[in-house]
């Protein structure tokens, strides 16, 4: 294995130290001279990003992602572990299917992939799909999603929240009450309005994290709630928590930044569920991102091919790229305060996933799954330069700052000098 | 200017020029030579994704009016229907070298799509549930025809605020002329965000009619009743229907409009849609002058 002497690199904006990789883990350089020396001058250190939140197509629709591709765009943006969510066709619903996809996660190499299950068979919310072979397969499933539909009946959620405490499990939930969400385009409010494109009421969201928190008390379970969209859902959040309820949710890079304004030019690379909202939101997200209220970022990165896009807005499929933008977009958000971007990015996303070799701060004895990113760097978000197939992203042509320099997982370099080497 | 996408595209000037080049062509057509060489070797195409056969006819009678060659492009039966994407039908219209798309569409925002791919101009015949500027334009000529200026006019638009691509452009046009613009419905059919509108709204029809010059009747599709809208028809008509005894609240001046479709007996009651004071009939005339006029001035100059 190369072993690596990292230079006057800062580990979370601390004092300039090196540091020396070898055998998987971080060491205090001694011994014999290192393979290869990187001058890290300049460059922060981070705990390997950790997201709660990808999809990567695959298996089903190769065209507009894979498992490769995808993880290649994760560790150009910093992560060594993505959550791949069951929305894929087949399904993650059984222990077949996850342990496919993280057999080619493992394959490809570039970033740990840890498959989410289905809660219900086929992600159509009549029955549980076996939760049990799932956990107890190759991929060691602990999170299960129904995501890009909601967990609707609740007698069914109930009973997968209780379910699940059998092995330590999470659900979560796509608060969606779609019967509030019929023919959905946009945030409901003055855009909706404006544009004559149907409204998805943020009442919607709430209602469902609301009903949600108070069925995970009653049972005594664990709820993680996915891309946390409203003000409202953050005063759920917050009073739930304050219960005592065993919560915890995210939000997007996209929720952070964008708002409904969006949508005024019909270009569905704008388009999203739950959809951009209004900028009393973005800052109500902001404000419980850095206060902890909501846990952690996750990006709901979501490739969709050409053809899927380039169309009306009422035919377009929902979902943007992030995995590549993800922590400029967050730290454009939350300035470099590496303490709290290394807490919401890994930290507590490799928690609440059971990742337990992730979220590890880049220090001597721990291992070596971290990333180096120039700070000072400014880059222009470019589709054509992305690593993902899809060219979906919301940020083309927007400048952004920090530039993910390198990423190791476990002691092998996965990007260096922002190239991926593999 | 280059397309006609909304009735927020139209500044006072812009409008006005419409309404007036309007009142041009109008006097044209009751000459004996109903036909004008302006638009001659220009190249229309109609592309219609809704069944629309009156607004198509119009459209249609108002390019050939101005000796524009005029393709009609039906999505019914075509390539279309078989799933060709906006996309590919407008590479191959950018292809053809046409001048204009005339286009209707069941999604909001078609028409802005549209207008991405294709260098020519793009005409707005009504896009889902967004807007429907011609419509609009129409209306503000009949209304200027019949009852002098706009400036300070009262216009009550009544019904399915919610689902009306008419509303939404008669709201923007009526406040850019200076008329003063009161949306009535069931609070189920005003849209969420309409704060922002410029125009007031109530929820009581026969509060407003006293005050009314000009009561707008929108279509309410049967359908919506299995949305919970409102309860039966029956119901909306007697809370929002316009029928003889709510036609007596109106002032003596006041005008009966209705885009069409309409429903009888739904929205508007069959004398009243009949009577003297209701211009259904002279806005589907005037709906040719004013493509007319949106024709001439989108392509004219070119
Ligand atoms: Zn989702």
């Amino acid at each position: 294995m190369t072993t690596y002497l990292i230079k006057n690199v800062s580990v979370l904006g601390g004092e300039p130290r090196d540091l020396l990789v070898r055998d998987g883990q971080l060491h205090e350089p001694s011994g014999p001279a290192a393979d290869v020396t990187i001058d890290a001058t300049g460059l922060v250190a981070l705990p390997g990003l950790v997201d709660l939140h990808t999809h990567l197509r695959e298996p089903g629709r190769e065209d507009a992602e894979t498992v490769e591709t995808g993880s290649r765009a994760a560790a150009l943006g910093g992560y060594t572990a993505v959550c791949a969510m069951a929305n894929t066709d087949p399904v993650a619903d059984t222990a077949g299917v996850v342990e496919q996809v993280y057999r080619l996660g493992q394959a490809a190499g570039l970033v740990d992939v840890q498959p989410i299950g289905a809660v219900t068979v086929g992600l159509k919310g009549e029955t549980l799909a076996e939760l049990g072979a799932m956990a107890e397969s190759a991929a060691k499933v602990t999170m299960f999603s129904d995501d890009g539909f909601c967990v609707n009946d609740p007698r069914l959620m109930r009973r997968a929240l209780e379910y699940v405490k059998a092995f330590g499990g999470v659900i979560a939930q796509h608060a969606e009450e779609h019967r509030l969400t019929e023919g959905a385009q946009v945030h409901e409010g003055v855009q909706s309005a404006k544009l004559g494109l149907t409204g998805w009421p943020a009442v919607a969201e709430e209602a469902i994290i609301a009903r949600d928190v108070l069925l995970t008390e009653h049972v005594g379970s664990r709820l993680h709630v996915c891309h946390v969209s409203t003000a409202g859902s953050v005063e759920v959040l917050r009073h739930a928590k304050a219960r005592g309820v065993n919560v915890t949710a995210e939000v997007t890079p996209h929720h952070l930044l964008l708002t409904d304004v969006r949508a005024c030019t019909y270009d569905p690379v704008n388009k999203v569920n739950p959809p951009l909202r209004t900028q009393s939101d973005v800052d109500a997200l902001r404000a419980a991102l850095a206060e902890g209220i909501i846990d952690a970022v996750a990006t709901d990165h979501a490739p969709h091919a050409a053809e899927d896009k380039e169309c009306e807005w009422s035919r377009a499929r929902p979902g943007m790229l992030g995995l590549e933008t993800a922590l400029s977009i967050t730290m454009q958000v939350l300035g470099n305060d590496w303490e709290t971007i290394a807490e919401r990015m890994s930290r507590t996303p490799a928690r609440i996933a059971g990742l337990s070799e992730h979220g590890h701060d880049p220090l001597p004895g721990n291992p070596a799954s971290f990333t180096l990113v120039d700070p000072a760097a400014r880059w222009t978000v470019d589709p054509e330069a992305l690593a993902s197939l899809s060219r979906n992203t919301p940020y083309a042509g927007m400048e952004l700052p920090g530039r993910v320099v390198a990423t190791f997982l476990r002691g092998e370099a996965t990007v260096l000098d922002g190239k991926a080497t593999r | 200017m280059k397309h006609l996408l909304s009735a927020a595209d139209l500044d006072l000037d812009a409008a006005t020029l419409v309404l007036d080049t309007a009142t041009e062509m109008a006097a044209m057509a009751s000459r004996e030579v109903k036909k004008l060489p302006t638009l001659r070797g220009r190249t229309v195409v109609n592309l219609f994704y809704e069944d629309s056969t009156r607004t198509r006819i119009s459209f249609e009678t108002a390019a050939k009016r101005l000796s524009a060659d005029v393709i009609n492009f039906s999505a019914k039966g075509s390539s279309v229907e078989k799933g060709e994407s906006l996309k590919d039908t407008a590479l191959t219209l950018q292809a053809m070298g046409i001048d204009g798309v005339v286009i209707r569409h069941p999604a909001s925002g078609a028409p802005n799509t549209l207008s991405q791919w294709v260098d020519g101009s793009i005409l707005n015949a009504g896009d889902g549930t967004h807007e429907h500027p011609t419509q609009a334009l129409l209306d503000a000529y009949t209304m200027r025809s019949r009852l002098g200026q706009l400036k300070g006019l009262r216009v009550a638009i009544v019904g399915d605020v919610l689902h009306s691509r008419v509303a939404r452009s008669n709201v923007l046009l009526l406040r850019t002329l200076g008329a003063e613009v009161t949306l009535v419905g069931p609070p189920t059919l005003v849209p969420v965000g309409v704060e922002d509108w410029p125009a007031t709204v109530s929820y009581d029809l026969d509060s407003v009619l006293p005050g009314t010059d000009a009561v707008m009747m929108l279509r309410v599709q049967r359908e919506r009743m299995g949305q919970a809208y409102f309860p039966s028809a029956r119901e909306y008509s007697r809370r929002y229907g316009l029928d003889n005894r709510r036609v007596k609240l109106l002032p003596e001046h006041a005008i009966i409009m209705h885009p069409g479709p309409m429903i009888r007996g739904m929205e508007i009651a069959p004398e009243v849609a009949d009577s003297p004071r209701s211009t259904i009939v002279e806005q589907v005339a005037n709906g040719v002058s004013v493509r007319m006029a949106c024709l001439y001035l989108l392509l004219g100059g070119k």
